[in-house]
């Protein structure tokens, strides 16, 4: 957490003693009024994402069906067991680690890359910034529902293009990389130009006396992009990579949508991810207990991603023994709202 | 937020990093103390490459959907709109309904967002400027939670909505999605910084409740950061599609749910699905052609607020 300015006492209070701490107990009347002002909040949280929560880990241990809920049947721990012996769900973790990774590393670098660009003094600023901000404006259905066209392997326009350069025209649904590609292509198109602003907003926010000083030192403007941008960016580079890693691991609504709608992930499961398996383990199958288990799973899954990527952060950081990254208080964009969904 | 660019990056950021040639960049006017560089030919040329791949897809929904199946399967396909875009937008309607999908948006997005920018408003009052025991313990709580995906609770939420009797209702989409960790964090930290402590303390001295003080001093004070969480919710809410796919029916869905129905029609057209999806897309990219300045400034405001 960042130092509020609650902690900050009003300094002019100090010189007036006397009314001062007359007015120190007026001002935090403490209190108890202040619940009845997160209760709102709090009362649909706790209502509707932690009760559910919980709830989950419950319903993992048994066998449930959608049609009969309440006779859950106690089964322990043979959900996880059945899912850890299951090759679909190797097969999900597989793809949804391999299409997180082409879908988030060359999104991530190209933010990087206009977001150094829409840094410059350009003409037509704010044009540039909302229409590369349209592909986040559409939704992800619309969104897929148009990129399956484009991707259609006979009518589709980008096998038009490799046509005309005579280039080979891959089955972007049939044959497993390019439908990942292709599904990658979706999120990419679609999350580029937010995290470009994002990237933006915290190229501003860097000090332009650190660049005056670098540059009387003689650096390259290669070596202030990596020595001063670079290093002011790493809280909100990390802090992206922990929101697209999120992202990425509950990926559902592209491949869901890239098959018709039909959560098989693709003929052969192809671009089966994880959030597609649960959704057809519970609402497909009819196995509940299974799809819960599985949810939960994702959930480690991407508690130990993330722990990962502030491990790696904070390894890196005292190899470079730069104090600049604070864990604790990433800089937070509207992502996390996706995030949460 | 967008018109004013911090003074930021004076000497540096040439596009040497893209470009790769040290040369390319001497090219570039010099740059005027305090401002950031002047952009030269080669950069507006990379941005217009990406706006173009930007709004492509959305362009060529236009082209795809102004056209009969039969003149897409061309050899050569168009590029151009065409006049079969009525004709196909209404056979797209008895595919899917889109009119009420719209609707349905409409209000779902509507109350998630008053619902969120008034409570998460409320909450972040409380966390920034009172001091009540455990306030550290629920903001963090609030924070962690913002790292747990949708998937976790949606077995239980679909089961309670059924006992509710809210399956396949509006309120079963909107209920649970009536606050957001997130915004309770931006009002938050917005909040501490915009309302001065003095402020509150002089409204107390004076003798104001603590209901008064958030009506006559933080809900002013809040106003803009009230109206970037509402856009943000928003849009967010109207493309939300996780969730209401599994709460409501194809009989009475969300657009987003509805754009389903199309694609997975009985032997679908590519002509009609196009015509569909960009009917229901449309009325978003209006509000945002209207409105992207204001919501890249939120966006670019809500990265350095943190």
């Amino acid at each position: 957490m960042p130092a509020s300015s609650k902690t900050a006492a009003p300094p002019a209070a100090a010189s007036r003693p006397p009314a001062a701490s007359r007015r120190r107990r007026s001002t935090r009347p403490g209190s108890k009024i202040a619940y009845a002002y997160v209760a709102p909040f709090f009362l649909v949280f706790a209502a509707f994402s932690l009760y559910p929560w919980l709830d989950t880990a419950w319903v993992s241990l048994h066998n449930v069906r959608l049609t009969s809920y309440d006779k859950q049947t106690w089964v322990g721990l043979d959900n996880y067991r059945n899912l850890f012996t299951n090759e679909f769900f190797y097969n999900a973790l597989r793809n949804t680690i391999s299409i997180g990774i082409i879908s988030t590393v060359p999104q991530l670098c190209l933010a990087l890359g206009i977001a150094h660009l829409l840094n410059y003094r350009l003409r037509g600023r704010t044009f540039f910034r909302v229409a590369m901000l349209m592909p986040y404006a559409t939704s992800l259905a619309a969104a897929t529902v148009i990129f399956l066209e484009l991707f259609d392997a006979n009518l589709g326009i980008v096998n038009w293009g490799l046509h005309l350069l005579h280039l080979p025209q891959p089955d972007w649904q049939g044959s497993k990389w390019p439908s990942q590609v292709a599904i990658s292509a979706i999120v990419t198109w679609r999350w580029t130009g937010y995290n470009a602003l994002i990237y933006l907003a915290g190229m501003q926010a860097i000090d332009s006396a650190l660049y005056e000083a670098a540059a009387i030192d003689g650096a390259s403007r290669w070596q202030q992009f990596r020595h001063v941008t670079l290093p002011g960016l790493r809280p909100t580079i990390l802090f992206t990579i922990v929101v697209s890693t999120i992202g990425a691991a509950q990926l559902f609504g592209e491949p869901l949508l890239y098959h018709n709608g039909i959560p098989n992930g693709g003929t052969a499961g192809q671009y089966q991810t994880l959030g597609l398996l649960m959704y057809q383990q519970g609402w497909t199958n009819d196995r509940l207990g299974l799809a819960a288990a599985t949810a939960w799973t994702m959930f480690a899954i991407i508690v130990l991603a993330v722990l990962t990527n502030l491990f790696l952060a904070r390894r890196r950081e005292h190899k470079l023994g730069s104090p600049a990254l604070s864990v604790g208080a990433p800089v937070v964009g509207p992502a996390a709202l996706e995030a949460s969904r | 937020m967008t018109s004013t660019v911090t003074p930021g990056t004076t000497v540096g950021n040439g596009p040497v990093r893209r470009a790769g040639e040290p040369g390319q960049a001497s090219v570039r006017g010099r740059a005027v103390r305090g401002k950031p560089m002047q952009a030269g030919p080669l950069t507006y040329l990379i941005l217009a490459v990406v706006t173009l791949i930007s709004v492509f897809p959305l362009y060529y929904t236009i082209v795809m959907a102004s056209h009969t199946n039969a003149e897409m399967a061309a050899s050569t396909p168009p590029l151009l709109p065409n006049g079969s875009l009525f004709d196909n937008v209404s056979k797209a309607f008895e595919l899917a309904p889109l009119n009420k999908g719209l609707i349905n948006s409409l209000i779902v997005a509507s109350c998630v967002t008053l619902g969120t920018v008034a409570f998460c408003t409320l909450a972040g009052f409380a966390f920034a400027k009172l001091r009540f025991r455990g306030s550290n313990l629920l903001l963090g709580l609030c924070i962690g939670t913002m790292m747990v995906p949708m998937q976790m609770g949606i077995i239980p939420l679909y089961m309670l909505m059924a006992k509710f009797g809210f399956a396949n209702h509006l309120q079963a989409v909107i209920l649970p999605t009536l606050v957001t960790a997130f915004g309770v964090f931006f009002m938050r930290q917005y909040l501490a910084s915009a309302v001065p402590d003095e402020l509150i303390e002089a409204g107390y001295v004076d003798g104001a409740g603590t209901f008064r003080i958030f009506c006559s001093i933080v809900l002013p004070a809040a106003r803009p950061a009230m109206s970037v969480l509402a856009m943000l919710t928003f849009l967010t809410a109207w493309n939300d599609f996780f969730w209401p796919l599994i709460a409501l029916s194809s009989q009475n869905p969300t657009v987003q749910v509805s754009f389903q129905s199309l694609a997975t029609g009985y032997a679908p057209e590519q002509s009609i699905i196009m015509a569909g999806t960009l009917y229901g897309t449309v009325p978003v990219l209006i509000v945002f052609a209207l409105l992207g300045r204001q919501i890249v400034g939120g966006i670019m405001q809500g990265a350095v607020k943190g």
